[in-house]
């Protein structure tokens, strides 16, 4: 028995249950917004570079001026038309890839369920480049053929999987087996191609944004800013599926519905930027968990996985236009990012079941 | 404090493709009270559990909560009043036990609304209740499986409803884990009034457990009642195949089962004879 007992930590007010709560849930979304606001400032950054490096240096003013609409001669053009709308669509493209992506991740627990290795993607750009190539349509009805196909995909394979209840595993497979097929037809399409068109379509097999104009752009914005909101609102729901179908039901979430409203909003960003970038491989595959690795656990990937996507497609098509000798597609440089990680994922998968 | 509310089961049909698992079930869960139903396996005491919260709808007939179609009410008002956790509930990778149990709390947010302080309590008073608020900030991989199962439990009392249904909420854990589980509901029970009614494999601890006993068998109730009239040597006759004795708990005062199987059924000699404790086990014939 000790009298007298040195000052301990032991004798500072132990916090009240509430207090643990509270600062367990405050630590958790100060991280995300903290990761958010950093992730911004990065994609913020990279806009600017990308407006303002390249093969001719143009100052900040000269940028600013041509986008509040004075002409500065030589800025106009190289800034004003090729640069601010390739940029801008890098952003777009960047947010929809993420955001498409990471909900399918969560809502089938498996970072393989991305669009891009399920089909969907494949299903678009199959629709698109068929759509230009062979029935030699162009602009907003591309799109249009891109999403109607990307949503088409969608079903099919969740109809194929699906026996009392989809799994995620089976849906994978399914979905790999479609994208296959559906690679095959962009190939064979782009194969009859005129030589003219080759430049053109070859954006449906890899991703680029090449000779972006403002007519591409401007739907993505559109699909951004009415299926983002429409995402949003699902986010609680889609993590509340996490803990699975029965406990997510047994809290309230109707989980066919809350599922029916994330896969067509989610496809819908996919496709619409599939339509106007090309299928820029592995951004929506890989967004969301490396989202997932800076923000930690718990707490909504939407916003941060987006960004992400963002980021890697702004980033990957800075170094595919300048850091080496020839210029290279975005979906090169994603791609070269992209697939060491699928095989790292599918490594662990088989070792043990892993999820997001 | 907790309403009093009435979940009944009428000509109730249930099944999965071709198979027919419930079939025209008419059942009373008396509110306020701890059930427990038995069964053989797949006698469809985990379907009947789903289809009360909503999670399978029904063939035939209906579930009934205070007189309503639980099938068509909104899944949030229901959930405020009746919370199930699942058998084999499934926690995402790395979320911690505050976060896990603070999804309980979902029927009573809306879709964009912020968490509130009155969330914060009910979550910290789940992790009281539950002895888990040391916990909080551990990831629930690291947990044991005891200690997972209590943060489950936690957060199906953060959802604060007044029914509470659970699919063998002892499965995996060892007995002392199950009788910490059975203990923390039977106190939830005696201090808020909530309604229990759980799947439970083990009968003995059923009975020691429970206020009120079904036993279901061929797609219907074989017995209901105390567990005095439900736990016979007939009714485990015919509802497992087994042969038994029943005995009373001499602790409990409650009927309590021994199996009677093809082995080691018969009394050694040397024990018969009252030699027990003596030492002089080893001299048997």
């Amino acid at each position: 028995m000790t009298l007298t007992r040195p000052v301990t930590q032991a004798d500072a007010p132990r916090p009240t249950t509430v207090e643990i709560v509270a600062r367990d849930r405050v630590r958790r979304t100060a991280r995300r917004r903290a990761v958010i606001t950093v992730l911004a400032l990065v994609i913020g950054l990279g806009y600017i570079v990308s407006l303002v490096a390249g093969q001719t240096f143009y100052t900040p003013a000269e940028v600013f001026g041509v986008i509040m609409g004075q002409d500065v001669p030589g800025a106009s053009f190289t800034v004003g038309r090729l640069r601010l709308p390739r940029a801008s669509l890098a952003v777009l493209a960047g947010l929809c890839f993420g955001m498409g992506g990471v909900t399918f991740q969560a809502m089938l627990r498996n970072p393989l369920a991305s669009p891009d290795i399920i089909g969907i993607s494949s299903g678009a750009s199959a629709a698109a480049a068929f759509a230009i190539v062979t029935l030699s349509i162009s602009g907003t009805a591309v799109s249009v053929v891109a999403i109607v196909a990307g949503l088409g995909v969608a079903m099919l394979v969740y109809a194929l999987s699906f026996k009392s209840g989809v799994v995620g595993t089976r849906l994978i497979l399914i979905g790999i087996g479609i994208a296959a097929m559906l690679d095959s037809v962009t190939a064979y399409v782009l194969s009859r191609a005129a030589m003219w068109d080759l430049q053109e379509a070859t954006r449906w097999l890899t991703g680029s944004l090449n000779g972006t104009s403002w007519p591409q752009v401007v739907p993505v914005l559109i699909a951004l800013t009415v299926l983002a909101p429409v995402l949003l609102g699902q986010s609680r729901n889609l993590s509340m599926g996490q803990l699975g179908d029965d406990t997510a039901s047994a809290l309230g979430v109707r989980v066919e519905r809350s599922r029916v409203i994330l896969i067509i909003a989610a496809v819908g960003l996919i496709a619409f930027a599939t339509a106007a970038a090309g299928p820029i491989a592995f951004v929506a595959f890989l967004s969301g968990p490396i989202a997932a690795r800076i923000v930690g656990p718990g707490v909504s990937l939407l916003v941060p996985a987006a960004l992400v996507g963002a980021v890697l497609v702004l980033v990957g098509d800075f170094l595919g236009q300048y850091a080496f000798g020839t210029r290279l597609p975005v979906g090169v440089i994603t791609g070269v990012l992209g697939a060491p990680y699928l095989i790292y994922l599918i490594i662990r998968t088989n070792r043990a079941g892993g999820s997001l | 404090m907790t309403e009093l509310h009435t979940l009944a089961v009428e000509n109730l049909t249930l099944g999965y493709a071709d198979r027919t698992v419930i079939d025209g079930l008419d059942l009373v869960l008396p509110a306020g009270k701890i059930t427990a139903i038995v069964g053989a396996n797949a006698c469809g005491k985990s379907t009947l559990l789903r289809s009360m919260s909503r999670l399978l709808p029904p063939r035939a007939g209906q579930v009934l909560l205070d007189g309503k179609q639980v099938h068509r009410m909104p899944a949030k008002e229901l959930a405020r009043t009746l919370g199930l956790l699942p058998q084999s509930p499934i926690a995402p990778e790395g979320i911690t036990v505050a976060d896990l149990v603070g999804r309980g709390r979902n029927p009573h947010q809306r879709m964009f609304s912020r968490w509130t302080a009155a969330d914060d309590e009910a979550v910290a008073a789940a992790l009281d209740a539950t002895d888990t608020a040391v916990l909080a900030d551990r990831s629930v991989d690291e947990l044991s499986g005891g200690q997972r199962q209590r943060v489950w439990i936690a957060m199906a009392l953060a959802q604060q409803t007044d029914l509470l249904l659970l699919d063998e909420p002892t499965t995996f854990l060892d007995v002392s884990h199950q009788v910490e589980v059975l203990d923390l509901l039977t106190d939830l029970n005696h201090s808020r009034g909530t309604t229990i009614v759980m799947v439970l494999h083990d009968l003995n601890l059923a009975a020691r457990y429970a206020d009120h006993l079904i036993a279901l068998a061929d797609g219907g109730v074989h017995a209901v009642g105390t567990p005095h009239e439900v736990l016979t040597e007939a009714t485990v006759q015919a509802v497992f195949g087994l042969t038994s004795r029943v005995l009373e708990d001499p602790t409990s005062g409650r009927p309590m089962m021994l199996p009677i199987g093809r082995h080691n059924v018969a009394v050694p000699a040397a024990l018969r004879a009252g030699s027990v404790g003596a030492g002089s086990v080893g001299a048997g014939s």
